[in-house]
């Protein structure tokens, strides 16, 4: 209820200061919906914002992968922890911007660069947090699972994801938010499609009305992807601390 | 009793710890088992006694073939399926009761099987809860459930009445040896209470100090779990007699 009232009084006050401003510069509520409308209608919307999430969705799913992995490894041995734990330091300071250029020059202006810069600006968080996960596993589990001879398949599954899975959850929360901000400036930079294109030549123009249909718009996409994929996932890998003591 | 695996497991267990160190802190090796001999018949019930921090659990570990790093030999019965109680319970806390037995069962076999098992222990109301949910006993008993699960050849218990209270403890040590006779399994106990070793096993060993090993054996008269109050206070008056002076008091009865 506070969320619906706090997001009413925003739009008021949008409105009012359209209203008073009477600028093009700041369209009012009224009119930016108008243009969702019309481009949900002849479905252009639509389309610039399924380009962006497979974006979204395929750089996230090699970033989630990659990371995962290598965070475990990382995490497990102290070896393979020390020889690379440099460059994830390299990789983790290195400027979002600086590697979507790199992408771009070295593999063309192309879906896959596109893709590869976004999983890689993501990777090093996921990394980071994974290590920490597979770090924190329970030793006593551990031998629990070799005692009773759990097979590989069946430690993963229910000792070892268990454990890592408030982790993972936090990446792939951080995760979303970050990469589809990422995936915007790689559409401005050099991609033909998608919402970040569309405010690229929005912003040219100086066309308002569309940016910000085009942000709300994608804006409310990823809340209805948090609040009826992600939070629900959530809950269900959680259930077993409801009642704990 | 006629096929393989009875006539397999028939074979005793054998812990033979030439030597155990492990390095300390400060990068200097420690003994801490040397000459440490152990034989169980099958299908007996051992246990092994000593103050904490001798080396009990360290021992049990090398038993169960969780820690390869020592110089000695380990001879297991039968198939060398293993049953283990470790001292805290371990149960995965985010499967339930049902879920942390069935992951012990071969593929294919159904939790009917342990019927018996979770009727005996008490489990029945429970199987659908998750552990966070359960008291220490009863997650105890989940454990002694699942170590049972497995229909093992050898069991090692880790001081599973230990933070439990009088009466809770008394039931456990009637259900483990009804269970242990029921089901035929050479077991080792590791504990540091004589009376709970007196009332379950057939065979005491008494551990030294570091570097431990076995400084005294005593093989105890028959029934084993149906020994009177009088009977008890007579062993643990023997065992006073032969347990070394370094034994804590606690020990010595």
């Amino acid at each position: 209820m506070a969320k619906v009232v706090s997001l009413a009084v925003l739009l008021g006050l949008w409105a009012l200061v359209a209203w008073l401003a009477q600028s093009q510069l700041l369209p009012s509520p009224i009119s930016v919906g108008e243009m969702i409308i019309t481009d949900t209608r002849s479905g252009e919307l639509p389309f610039q914002m399924a380009c962006t999430l497979a974006r979204v969705v395929a750089a996230f799913a090699i970033a989630f992968t990659l990371g995962v992995a290598g965070g475990y490894i990382m995490g497990r041995s102290k070896l393979v922890d020390r020889y690379a734990d440099p460059w994830l330091v390299v990789l983790l300071n290195l400027p979002a911007l600086v590697i979507i250029i790199f992408a771009y020059i070295w593999i063309g202006l192309n879906e896959t660069a596109a893709i590869v810069a976004v999983a890689l600006n993501k990777l090093p968080n996921v990394i980071v947090v994974t290590r920490e996960g597979a770090r924190s596993l329970d030793p006593a589990l551990d031998e629990m699972a070799q005692a009773f001879r759990f097979t590989r398949q069946s430690k993963l599954r229910n000792v070892v994801l268990p454990q890592l899975a408030p982790y993972l959850a936090a990446v792939s929360r951080s995760g979303l938010s970050i990469i589809w901000k990422i995936v915007l400036v790689v559409e401005l930079l050099g991609r033909p499609n998608g919402v970040g294109f569309v405010l690229g030549s929005s912003f040219s123009l100086f066309d308002m009305t569309r940016i910000l249909s085009y942000a709300i718009s994608f804006v409310a996409l990823m809340l209805a992807i948090e609040t009826f994929l992600v939070q629900p996932l959530e809950r269900r890998t959680n259930r077993w601390r409801r009642n704990a003591a | 009793m006629n096929d393989a695996r009875t006539a397999g497991a028939a074979t005793p267990l054998e812990i033979r710890i030439d030597s155990k160190t492990y390095v300390s802190a400060e990068g200097k090796p420690v003994e801490v088992i040397r000459d440490l001999r152990l034989q169980l018949d099958a299908f007996s019930f051992g246990a092994l006694i000593g103050p904490s921090g001798c080396g009990k659990t360290t021992i049990l570990h090398i038993a169960a073939g969780l820690d390869p790093d020592f110089t000695g030999e380990r001879r297991i019965p039968g198939r060398g399926r293993l049953g283990m109680v470790f001292q805290e319970p371990r149960l995965l806390p985010w499967r339930t009761v049902a879920d942390n037995l069935r992951l012990v069962l071969s593929p294919g076999e159904s939790l009917d099987k342990l019927d018996g098992l979770i009727e005996t222990l008490g489990l029945g109301a429970h199987l659908s809860h998750y552990p966070g949910e359960l008291s220490l006993g009863l997650a105890r008993r989940v454990a002694i459930a699942r170590a049972f699960a497995v229909r093992p050849d050898f069991l090692l218990l880790d001081e599973p009445f230990v933070s439990l209270d009088v009466a809770v403890a008394a039931r456990l040590r009637e259900e483990l040896t009804t269970l242990t006779q029921r089901e035929r399994v050479t077991t080792l106990l590791v504990t540091h209470d004589l009376n709970d070793a007196i009332q379950l096993a057939d065979k005491l060993f008494f551990l030294s100090t570091r570097p431990a090993s076995v400084a005294v054996e005593m093989t105890l008269p028959p029934p084993r779990g149906a020994r009177s109050k009088a009977m008890i206070d007579e062993i643990a008056g023997q065992v006073g007699a032969r347990v070394p002076a370094y034994m804590p008091e606690t020990m010595r009865a």
